[in-house]
């Protein structure tokens, strides 16, 4: 056995290699062209490697080199605005290599070595300082501070620590034990960052999106599940998320999806302002693309590739969002890549380690103290794309049993053009009990009702629908009549939502709340009006109803909302006079 | 190496032939094999070790035995590529059917196509106009997108591709599309039709076809789409070509994947299909866009037969999630005799919002498409109330829906085969049907497009 061995078989992207010592995990360079590959089975003298690129025209006989390292990242400045593939090679500096299609055998550095990047210690000589502790910052974009901090498990005193412009592998702190430290530290992907303890969440993710933040929030630190069949909005919602959510860091992972939708947020995001610092958003965001065509098993690492750079933002104490779209599409290529090891299968040929997989990963999510003691947090959200719609597929239900908010997209609603196609039926979420508090001390202190009342009004009308259904809405009584035109203004004005127009996109939670106050107050007075001899028809048709609920596509709603509830207040009065 | 035989098969199993040691061989190498009555077959590697290598045999393993032998021939698939492929008709593994002479051959590329990095792709933006009102005003199809037809057997999906073959062409410049045309297990009588059509409006001089007739090897069907596609792509991005890739039936294609799959004893997943269906049909969807720098562009338009109707079933399931869209042929509007029989309600095309509006299509083409739409759903729903309540029971606005969506089907979705509608046209139709409901039901219309669009408001 040696560091090097030989190619004895090569199936699809997996080979197995002979005289290789290796363990497992480890990165191999195969063939003659050096593809890189990961060790993922030994088998007495054999080990199985699964390869992160095409295979074709690789023989039998070929070396293969161990590098003796596990996959890593390579996490220092640099990562913002930057474009990666799978195993975190930059896309744009592939191009530069290879031109316009991907082809083999080329490696690339993570962060770029030469560019030179302005360190700012804010330790100093003497101090002790131990792993997770920012030893310096640089700013990274006009937005993000990165902190350099002491790589995990390495402690001890500063001999020397200076500032200036260095390149990222460039020594800029020095420990007495000669221990020398640069900007980039590397991190193997399948091994989650140490940090202190892990605490309940307690702030929400507000995302602007009004079913999702008032309905159904997500906590910081939380973790939400999109399942959804194809066209019923996954994507689109996952962009508005990446586009709208409060985090202060987005790493968005295009796992085995189309080439042209990351082209598309290509173009997009540098245009696109974050509606909280009013800078451009690609300020903030990582992106990893591994398009469907793709090598597959590049595709398996990079949902790992993408939680460890968001959990090395966690470190730094900022608020990370994660978006993987899609996770079915990581379940498939662990499942190409164990149906070629000939494992014995689980459910629909998928892995038997799936749902544990899928644990771990959605485990990575989370609010914690980091090393230095700050409050940091990754948050999840990963798409589920299930064959046929149909989510008692293993996908889906593995990933249901983690997550605690459950956003389920729709094809009858996507079909009616109804967006965003959230199903406020079947959708949950766990975190309002723990977010309460914050909505009662940051919005109003009957936040928690008002959102009862609205999620009942919707409950009841799924009722009285089936019975419309079947004798029509005229053979209801007024006041269900009246329940039912309320419950079509919460679905027409309020979930309804369009993620393409410039202020509609977008609602802050205190409009949100006030937009559902709106609501109520126009069921109040409208039973108020019919029970004083009002017809429902002049009720519900009075003009300020609809202006009030066309105002939302123009500015400064938040100052005008009051205005128009009073107007409308007035008008049905009026109508109930008529009479 | 290449030169030496073997004569070293120990099993043969379906369309795959194994050998026992032999040199090294390369994945995906292709192979020869000379039968003993002297005919020959190709292959490609399917797996290789020292000990044993597997051959998937392209045109079927009948008359193989222990004594063929097999010769590697040191390379992966190749395609020999030439501004001449334009005009050709090839078989299904690439060689001349048309009784013309060889391709002279002015590169060779490899036929499994790398992946186009999407760093380099530059994002689709033009609107080609198809002349079918249905696909124009409410799935616009657009220049590098791939949008399949999910239809299903006894459909009129042919028609509709060759309608958009002869009809398709970019509103903002005169350059035209070059076809490219694979057939993937259809009938004689299928292709006989593409072809004839082709030949008749002279679209053929201006086309390449690849054929794999239903009666062709079916393992041959797996690389006869690659072919086209290389071809494509060799048009595309080095001759500047746009160009309009047609593929029937993809179908074939993935019973074909799932037959490999079976004679390799792979695990299975859905229906028997093989674990890596997605994967397998992205690197044949992905191959479609434009790139930065080149002029030329790959817009595809794979027809795919749903098996039992059911677009859940794995087939249109995975290429709903690769590809930007889809166009669903509706057995119940062709059973009412409307053609095309596109139902839009489950039709999308992901390409469209960024693509129509003033500078492409029509200012007023977002909200008179949504407004179509939303009529014609409500509409429909409302058929299925009619049913149990009766026609009376309808309120005003109830009833006017209905009525639109009797007209939706006879006037806006129904058009003849060689009917050429521009998008003003079909626009302008879409104004003249919604004028039928009463403007205030009409709330997803801009006010400022009503004045100066719709027929009693128009201020002329």
């Amino acid at each position: 056995m040696s560091e090097n061995g030989q190619i004895y078989r090569i199936s699809g992207p997996v080979v197995t290699a002979i005289g290789l010592d290796a363990k497992m995990y480890d990165v191999v360079r195969v063939g003659d062209e050096g593809l890189m590959g990961e060790v993922i089975e030994l088998h007495g003298e054999k080990a199985v490697i699964q390869v992160y690129e095409d295979t074709s025209g690789v023989r039998p006989g070929e070396p293969v080199i161990n590098t003796g390292l596990t996959l890593a990242v390579q996490l220092g400045p640099g990562l913002l605005t930057q474009i990666y593939d799978g195993i975190q090679r930059p896309l744009p500096v592939m191009q530069e290599k290879m031109g316009t299609f991907i082809t083999r055998g080329v490696d690339a550095d993570g962060l770029d070595q030469e560019r030179k990047w302005t360190f700012e210690p804010v330790a100093k000589k003497g101090d002790k300082v131990e792993g997770g502790q920012t030893i310096g910052t640089v700013q990274e974009t006009e937005t993000i501070a990165h902190k350099i901090m002491i790589p995990p498990k390495m402690s001890g005193t500063i001999k020397s620590i200076k500032g200036g412009d260095f390149t990222v592998s460039e020594t800029v702190c020095t420990l007495d034990d000669g221990t020398e430290i640069a900007m980039m530290q590397k991190w193997p992907v399948r091994t989650p960052r140490p940090y202190m303890q892990k605490y309940a969440p307690d702030t929400p993710l507000v995302t602007g999106m009004r079913i999702l933040d008032f309905l159904f929030p997500l906590a910081k630190g939380g973790a939400a599940g999109i399942p959804g069949p194809f066209g019923s909005g996954k994507t689109v919602t996952q962009q508005s998320l990446a586009k709208y959510s409060d985090a202060q860091i987005v790493v968005y992972i295009g796992c085995g999806e189309r080439g042209n939708e990351m082209t598309e947020v290509l173009d997009e995001f540098p245009h696109l302002i974050d509606p909280n610092t009013g800078k451009p958003l690609m300020n903030r965001t990582v992106m990893i693309a591994n398009t469907s065509n793709m090598p597959v098993a590049a595709r398996e690492a990079s949902v790992y590739t993408g939680i460890t750079i968001a959990e090395y933002f966690r470190d730094m104490g900022y608020d990370v969002a994660l978006m993987a779209d899609s996770t079915s599409r990581w379940a498939e290529a662990m499942r190409e890549i164990s149906s070629r090891l000939e494992e014995m299968p689980g459910e629909e040929g998928y892995p038997a380690y799936l749902s544990s997989r899928l644990a771990e990963f959605y485990e990575r999510a989370g609010r914690v103290e980091t090393l230095e003691g700050e409050d940091g947090s990754v948050t999840v959200i990963g798409a589920v794309s299930p064959p046929g719609g149909d989510i008692s597929e293993p996908v889906s239900q593995g990933t249901l049993r983690i997550v605690k908010v459950f956003w389920g997209l729709d094809a009858p609603l996507a079909r009616q053009r109804h967006f965003p196609a959230i199903n406020w039926l079947n959708s949950y979420s766990l975190y309002p009990q723990s977010l309460d508090q914050w909505f009662k001390d940051n919005i109003a202190a009957d936040f928690p009702e008002i959102r009862t009342e609205i999620s009942s009004l919707l409950q009841v009308e799924a009722e009285l629908q089936e019975i419309v259904q079947l004798v029509g809405s005229d053979a209801l009584p007024i006041d269900q009549q009246l329940t039912l035109e309320v419950a079509r203004m919460i679905r027409e004005y309020f979930l309804q939502q369009n993620a393409f127009h410039e202020i509609d996109a977008y609602t802050g939670v205190e409009q949100q709340y006030l937009m559902a106050k709106a609501i109520l107050t126009f069921q109040t007075e409208a039973k108020n009006a019919i029970e004083a001899g009002g017809l429902l028809e002049d009720v519900v048709n009075v003009p300020a109803r609809s202006d009030l609920m066309r105002a939302r596509f123009e500015g400064d709603y938040l100052t005008r909302i009051e205005g128009l509830v009073a107007e409308m207040t007035k008008e049905i009065a009026a109508a109930a006079e008529e009479n | 190496m290449a030169g030496k035989e073997y004569r070293t098969i120990t099993d043969v199993k379906g369309p795959l032939v194994f050998l026992n040691k032999t040199e090294p061989v390369a994945f995906g190498e292709i192979v020869e094999l000379r039968l003993n009555d002297g005919s020959m077959k190709n292959g490609q590697v399917l797996d290789t070790s020292d000990d044993m290598v597997v051959v998937q045999v392209f045109e079927g393993t009948a008359g193989v035995d222990r004594t063929t032998g097999v010769k590697f021939l040191g390379d992966v698939f190749k395609l020999p590529v030439s501004k001449d492929l334009i005009g050709r008709i090839l078989d299904g593994a690439g060689r001349p059917r048309d009784g013309g002479p060889e391709i002279i051959a002015e590169g060779n590329a490899d036929i499994i196509g790398a992946a186009i990095n999407p760093y380099a792709r530059q994002s689709p933006h033009d609107f080609i106009q198809t002349g079918i009102s249905a696909i124009d005003c409410c799935t616009t199809l657009v220049r590098g997108q791939k949008l399949p037809i999910f239809s299903a057997s006894g459909l009129p999906h042919n028609d509709i591709a060759l309608q958009i073959a002869r009809q398709a062409k970019l509103t903002a410049s005169d350059e035209e599309f070059i076809v490219v045309f694979c057939a993937m297990g259809i009938t004689a009588e299928e292709y006989n039709f593409f072809r004839s059509d082709l030949e008749r409006t002279g679209a053929l001089e201006n086309a390449v076809l690849f054929v794999n007739l239903a009666d062709d090897p079916a393992v041959e069907r797996l690389i006869t789409p690659r072919l086209a596609l290389t071809a494509a792509e060799y048009l595309a991005f080095e001759q500047d070509y746009h160009v309009l890739v047609i593929y029937t039936d993809v179908t074939n294609y993935c019973d074909a994947l799932r037959q490999i799959g079976a004679a390799r004893e792979e695990v299975p997943g859905r229906r028997g299909y093989p674990g890596y269906m997605y994967t397998d049909l992205a690197m044949l969807y992905e191959r479609a866009g434009l790139v930065k720098g080149k002029k030329g562009s790959i817009t595809q338009f794979p027809i795919l037969t749903m098996p039992g109707d059911d677009i859940t079933h794995p087939i249109p399931d995975l290429s709903g999630y690769i590809t930007e869209g889809q166009i669903v042929i509706s057995r119940e509007l062709h059973g009412s005799g409307i053609y095309p029989p596109i139902n839009v309600l489950p039709s999308l095309s992901r390409l469209m919002g960024g693509t129509i509006g003033e500078k492409t299509t029509r200012e007023d083409h977002k909200c008179v498409s949504d407004q179509m739409y939303a009529a014609y759903a409500q509409g429909r729903e409302l058929r299925g109330l009619v049913a149990i309540v009766g026609e009376d029971a309808l309120n005003e606005r109830d009833k006017q829906l209905l009525s639109f969506s009797g007209l939706f089907e006879d006037k806006f979705l129904r058009q003849d085969r060689y009917e050429d509608r521009s998008i003003d046209e079909t626009l302008d139709l879409c104004w003249n049907l919604m004028s039928n409901i009463e403007t205030k039901y009409l709330v997803r219309l801009d006010q400022q497009w009503i004045d100066k669009y719709h027929p009693n408001d128009k201020k002329e």
